[in-house]
């Protein structure tokens, strides 16, 4: 793993902002989509794809590439943001997130954009293709460079698939496959405590022969030291439980379970009205929710 | 007048019998050997659904994924984006029967080149009874984009399905049964994805016509009736062997629709959403054709020999023979 700098940490949380804001820009122009999960992983992402990933926007189709799958595919605004800053594709195509003709689906469809490994939206399946991906290719080349990351949510762990997956994963001791948890805490119907309680949740993971880890899931430098440590092990799967805040960087959204399924404009009213929730989300991006001043700006 | 390719063995009524998953485990095989890509999943039922035969000579591209058909489907659709030509098998009741949106999004909606084989479809699984006989796993596949659908009659066909499976590049269902069947084909007949076959013409002399469309292993049972009607209604019989139920031949279907009076469809399958239903939604768009579909009347399976159920069911040769009188019934 690539040793991080400071200055290289700045640019990649410079990064992360400014991917939030696309994704904030895009969910108001879209008038739906999700808000909370997108912008709770654009540090994971961020750093994945500025700093970790081998990859390269303009060959998409590079076979040596790492595989990113997202599992969770709701979150795919915090992925299209990411791989058009990325340079996969230009940032002024993000806003036509969900619209008739676009290639930005409202659940990611392989082949329909650059950098899309797998069409996801019902959950529980990613980790599933992400295994049988590095099971491939670890019969075709045992010691391969390649990583497979997985990226799921916390509420997707209700589903049943996504154990069979880690049942096989650890079976095989798959040492190429890395998974990164968004433990947010929230789903659709409220804390994930309340729908279906997951922990002790590293626990169930290792009973599963996964290595795990638990991190800061927007502390740059903890994560990247995760990954660093996760494509260390050999001989098991490797989990990240990155623990994130959902709406992070607009703390106004923040925590706050209305805000999985809304985007600015459709969310919960009694914080912000929802003519101001995309100008004032934007706002607190920009000022780091007031910690820089416009004279700064 | 029997196509001259079909096993001589059907005009005198010995028949072989050999279950047409067979079939599967020989076609597997010999398409690994062909191609190094060719990999093999089951879930905990190698051996009945066959695959056995294939991790027996090639165990390092086998995998078992056990009891778990939704994580097999999506592991296959993963390992052929690396390159793989996954064919994974379980009974049509667990694959495609569970694991149906798994199929949908990670195999036909990515495209991916995965094969899926459904095994012991059809009531004549027999003693297991009704919750492992598939007899909607045609309807379920069939409507899904991308998706090609097979069934073939014997253990030839299935063996040469399952090459063609492996030849071709994008999804492909292919349903095949426990039971052991008649062997009506040879290796010498031929065989293409998307291609009807006459199994069986029928003689001009006698004024009234009926075509009879089988898929499955019901092919005998609809030779059988042919005969029967030839010779005791004076009823000029062909039969066509569909062996894709999607794409439809529907350059044959229409022909055999404009040749023949009536159609009769023979499906060991729901009446509802396999073959039946895709020849009556071709033929009524652009030749409205008398049809009578035979199949299972909208129930349930339930435990008894094959014999038993398909009498039961209303699915052999005699089932067959009533279909075609009611259905020239209708034109007079």
């Amino acid at each position: 793993m690539r040793y991080l700098s400071g200055n290289d940490v700045y640019e990649l949380e410079q990064k992360s902002n400014e991917i939030r804001q696309s994704i904030i820009e895009m969910l108001a122009a879209a008038g739906s989509g999700h808000t909370a999960g997108p912008l709770g992983m654009a540090d994971v992402m961020t750093l994945l794809y500025f700093h970790v990933l081998k990859h390269d926007p303009a060959r998409p189709d590079w076979e040596e590439r790492d595989r990113v799958v997202l599992s969770n595919g709701h979150i795919c605004p915090g992925l299209y943001a990411t791989l058009a800053h990325a340079g996969y594709f230009g940032v002024e195509e993000l806003l036509t997130l969900r619209q008739f003709g676009s290639r930005l689906q409202g659940h990611p469809h392989r082949g329909t954009l650059p950098g899309i490994e797998t069409s996801s939206g019902p959950l529980g399946s990613g980790l599933s293709q992400a295994t049988g991906m590095a099971l491939a290719e670890r019969i075709d080349n045992p010691y391969s460079a390649k990583y497979f990351y997985c990226l799921t949510g916390d509420g997707e762990l209700n589903e049943g698939q996504i154990w069979e997956a880690a049942m096989l994963a650890g079976r095989e001791q798959l040492h190429n496959l890395i998974v990164i948890v968004d433990r947010n805490g929230i789903q659709i119907d409220g804390y994930t405590k309340d729908v279906m309680p997951l922990e002790p949740l590293a626990e169930k993971f290792a009973a599963f022969n996964f290595d795990v880890q638990e991190v800061d899931g927007h502390n740059i430098r903890s994560i990247n030291d995760a990954i660093g440590k996760a494509q260390a092990v050999y001989g098991q799967p490797s989990i990240i439980i990155a623990h994130t805040i959902a709406s992070k960087g607009v703390d106004v959204f923040e925590r706050d379970f209305r805000w999985h399924g809304n985007p600015p404009g459709k969310g919960p009213e009694d914080r912000v009205p929802r003519d101001e929730q995309a100008r004032v989300a934007l706002e607190k991006l920009r000022t780091l929710s007031g910690m820089i001043t416009k004279d700064e700006l | 007048m029997y196509a001259s390719h079909l096993d001589q063995k059907i005009t005198t009524g010995a028949v072989d019998r050999v279950p047409n998953r067979n079939g599967y485990g020989e076609g597997l095989v010999e398409a690994a050997k062909k191609n190094a890509q060719v990999v093999a999943l089951a879930a905990d039922l190698t051996e009945s659904t066959r695959t056995h035969l294939f991790a027996e000579e090639f165990p390092d591209r086998f995998i078992q994924a056990g009891v778990a058909e939704q994580n097999m489907a999506s592991l296959a659709a993963g390992m052929s984006m690396m390159g793989k030509v996954p064919f994974i098998a379980s009974y049509a009741m667990f694959s495609p029967g569970r694991n149906w949106e798994q199929i949908r999004t990670t195999i036909a909606y990515n495209d991916s080149n995965v094969k899926i084989i459904g095994a012991h479809a059809g009531v004549s699984v027999g003693p297991d009874g009704a919750t492992h006989q598939a007899i909607e796993d045609m309807a379920i596949m069939r409507v899904m984009p991308n998706m090609v659908v097979m069934a073939p009659c014997d253990v030839h066909e299935a063996k040469k399905a399952v090459m063609a499976a492996a030849e071709y590049d994008g999804p492909v269902y292919i349903r095949v049964a426990r039971a052991a069947s008649p062997v009506v084909t040879t290796e010498e007949s031929p065989f293409a994805i998307g291609k009807a076959e006459y199994f069986y013409t029928k003689n001009d002399t006698h004024s009234r016509s009926v075509a009879i469309l089988t898929t499955g292993t019901r092919a005998y049972d609809a030779l059988q009736a042919a005969k029967i009607l030839e010779e005791t209604q004076s009823v000029g019989v062909s039969v066509i062997n569909v062996a894709t139920i999607y794409p439809l031949d529907e350059e044959v279907i229409l022909a055999a629709a404009t040749e023949h009076d009536a159609i009769v469809t023979v499906e060991e399958h729901q009446k509802e959403g396999g073959l039946g239903s895709a020849v009556a939604e071709y033929l009524s768009a652009i030749k409205p054709t008398y049809i009578e579909r035979v199949g299972v009347a909208h129930t349930f399976g339930q435990s008894g020999t094959p014999e038993e159920l398909l009498a039961h069911f209303e699915l052999d040769s005699e089932a067959i023979v009533r279909a075609s009188k009611r259905v020239l019934e209708r034109l007079s």
